[in-house]
């Protein structure tokens, strides 16, 4: 087994982007040393929007942009580098392979008439090496024999790897990944993502990945960007992110699946009515925290007496999934009468742990471990 | 059978002749200067482009009457800018072959810009997009990725307009006349012989009006078809 030891030089960037486009307001700021970003958001967010802003498509209406040692825009210099110059690769959500080009005419559309040189070095060298370039990224890219296909007679997999061939052609400094793997089916999603991986792991510059899918996000980059409506929601590490999601859109995006209005009685005293509950916790809970949440898969379940942090249920609906089962509770009051439905519980459990479930019958209650509780 | 031989053997050919080298020549620069009109379109402000949309479609929804009676106005030897162009560059427009050119383009480019405009609309703005990341000039962008793909509707367009620029009236008879020989097109010829009751001679040339119409149109559909294949049948 080898190692790749291509040095990550950390290019690092700083962008401050406002763009207005009719009643949509994008206002975004982001400065980092990493050269792993993901923008996590709902769709029509502005995640698309702040790509093609990056990459120059776009233009916004005040702000600056800076890649590595490239300032790209800024509206104070009056300075805006035309998308041509900022080499920048773009792999666009549908591809946007040309239609009417086969596989290596779309691989060299850009590398034609860009190096200088006399004339006629570059009508007879440069073919050469145009050529010789597409060769190669035909290998890199598995699509020896598919030269001559046209894009509409690809498979999903082989348009995936075409545009990225492309992109990579032109050899960009930086990576704008646009939903990558949105348009494909569950299980080419999984090859292609590890095939994503493995180019990536290559690649020195910055890329930066737009999803919606908190797995992509997770798998793919170092810090995670989330946005709400145009705007920034946390910007930070997206591992700690995970972990303490700080905002209540950040913990839903991020797949909290319960969430509920917090109140905040004493320093470690916290009452969610939602789930009939007040919690004793043993760290401090800060000033102005308003809601709590708590992941599916976090549950802990008890059967007998009755610990701490523990709620207590009814099981509304179940249902089996291939590798674990998604329970929907309701909770109940300590005092014994239901609270009014508002929402319901998720408890997820795989399949390998229900077993004590289908051993022991529905547990009593279930613990929430103070570590795993988010609040916001 | 033989009455129609001799007909034939004795009809003055020219109205054909007159009809096509305006059809050609008004089409070839539509096609140029509509590819072009339709690309700045694309690129203006959506305030600007719908004036300049409103300019250059305006001629199809005037009679051709009042195009005429426009062009007439600009191109009489005793207006300012026909006595330029006459006296200065010795081009004569009014009753001149230029001048059956002239209408015709005035008449038919609206239907060049339009299609063109309509098929540039329908090409995917990501082509567009990508190709500038990828580094290709405008000027590439537009000759290898945003004409090729709104092939099929320039195509239409182009023989659209080359259909009306061959069969305009009403707009050529007012700038160029109708000189037997020299600016007398197919429409106009049928005009008059129908003035003096030749019914043979007008369906003789009817029924050539028709053949060529009809055959635009079967190119125009192959053109169009020839990339969609997969058009689905009802």
């Amino acid at each position: 087994m080898g190692f790749s030891f291509q040095e990550v030089r950390n290019m690092g960037f700083s962008f401050q982007i406002e763009k207005t486009l009719g009643e949509f307001k994008l206002s975004l700021k982001a400065e980092s040393q990493g050269n792993r970003l993901g923008i996590l958001g709902a769709s029509g967010c502005g995640k698309s929007l702040t790509l093609k802003l990056l990459a120059g498509i776009e233009t916004p209406d005040a702000g600056h942009i800076r890649i590595g040692e490239n300032l790209l825009f800024d509206s104070g210099q009056k300075r805006n580098v035309k998308p041509q110059n900022r080499r920048i690769g773009y792999l666009f959500q549908n591809y946007a392979l040309f239609p009417h080009m086969t596989v290596a005419e779309n691989i060299g559309a850009g590398l034609q008439g860009k190096s200088a040189g006399t004339l006629k070095t570059r009508w007879s060298g440069k073919k050469i090496q145009r050529q010789r370039r597409v060769q190669e990224m035909m290998e890199k890219f598995q699509l020896t024999g598919l030269a001559d296909r046209l894009p509409g007679e690809l498979s999903g997999g082989q348009q995936q790897r075409a545009a990225l061939a492309r992109m990579m052609a032109c050899g960009p400094e930086v990576i704008l990944l646009d939903e990558p793997f949105s348009a494909l089916d569950v299980f080419l999603k999984d090859q292609m993502q590890r095939e994503l991986e493995e180019l990536l792991a290559d690649f020195p510059g910055l890329v930066i990945l737009v999803s919606h899918s908190r797995d992509e996000i997770y798998r793919f980059s170092e810090e995670l960007l989330v946005m709400e409506q145009g705007h920034e929601v946390i910007f930070g590490r997206t591992k700690e992110i995970f972990a303490n999601p700080r905002y209540r859109e950040a913990a839903r995006l991020t797949g909290c699946k319960n969430i509920a209005d917090a109140r905040r009685i004493d320093a470690h005293r916290l009452e969610v009515p939602d789930w009939g509950i007040c919690f004793c916790l043993e760290r401090e809970i800060p000033d102005g925290v308003t809601g709590i949440g708590y992941r599916a898969h976090d549950f802990v379940p008890v059967w007998g007496g009755r610990r701490n942090h523990c709620l207590s249920v009814q099981v509304r609906r179940m249902a089996e999934m291939p590798f674990e089962y998604h329970y929907y509770l309701q909770p109940v009051c300590q005092s014994g009468q239901q609270t009014v439905p508002r929402q319901s519980l998720c408890w997820f459990v795989q399949k390998e742990k229900h077993i004590q479930i289908e051993e022991r019958g529905l547990p009593d209650y279930l613990e929430l471990k103070e570590e795993c509780m988010m609040l916001f | 059978m033989e009455e129609l031989k001799i007909i034939l053997e004795n009809l003055d050919w020219s109205p054909l002749l007159i009809s096509l080298k305006t059809g050609f020549a008004a089409t070839v620069i539509s096609f140029f200067l509509g590819i072009y009109g339709a690309y700045r379109a694309m690129k203006t402000s959506p305030l600007k482009k719908s004036i300049l949309d409103g300019l250059l479609t305006l001629p199809l929804a005037l009679p051709p009457t009042v195009a005429g009676f426009f062009l007439l106005l600009v191109f009489s030897k005793r207006r300012p800018a026909g006595s330029f162009l006459y006296h200065t560059l010795g081009i004569q427009v009014v009753q001149s072959q230029a001048g059956c050119v002239i209408a015709a383009l005035v008449i038919a480019f609206p239907l060049m810009y339009r299609t063109a405009r309509a098929a540039f609309e329908q090409v995917d703005i990501n082509l567009i997009y990508a190709a500038r990341t990828l580094g290709m000039s405008e000027a590439r962008i537009f000759w290898k990725i945003a004409v090729p793909c709104a092939g099929p509707g320039i195509a239409s367009g182009t023989m659209l307009t080359f259909a009306r620029a061959l069969g305009e009236y009403g707009a050529t008879s007012m700038l160029a006349g109708n000189i037997p020989g020299k600016t007398a097109t197919i429409s106009q010829k049928i005009a008059m012989v129908m003035q003096d009751g030749d019914f043979r001679t007008a369906g003789i040339w009817a029924l050539i009006v028709i053949l060529i119409a009809f055959l635009i149109l079967v190119l125009m559909n192959l053109a169009a078809g020839k990339k969609n294949r997969m058009v689905k049948r009802w």
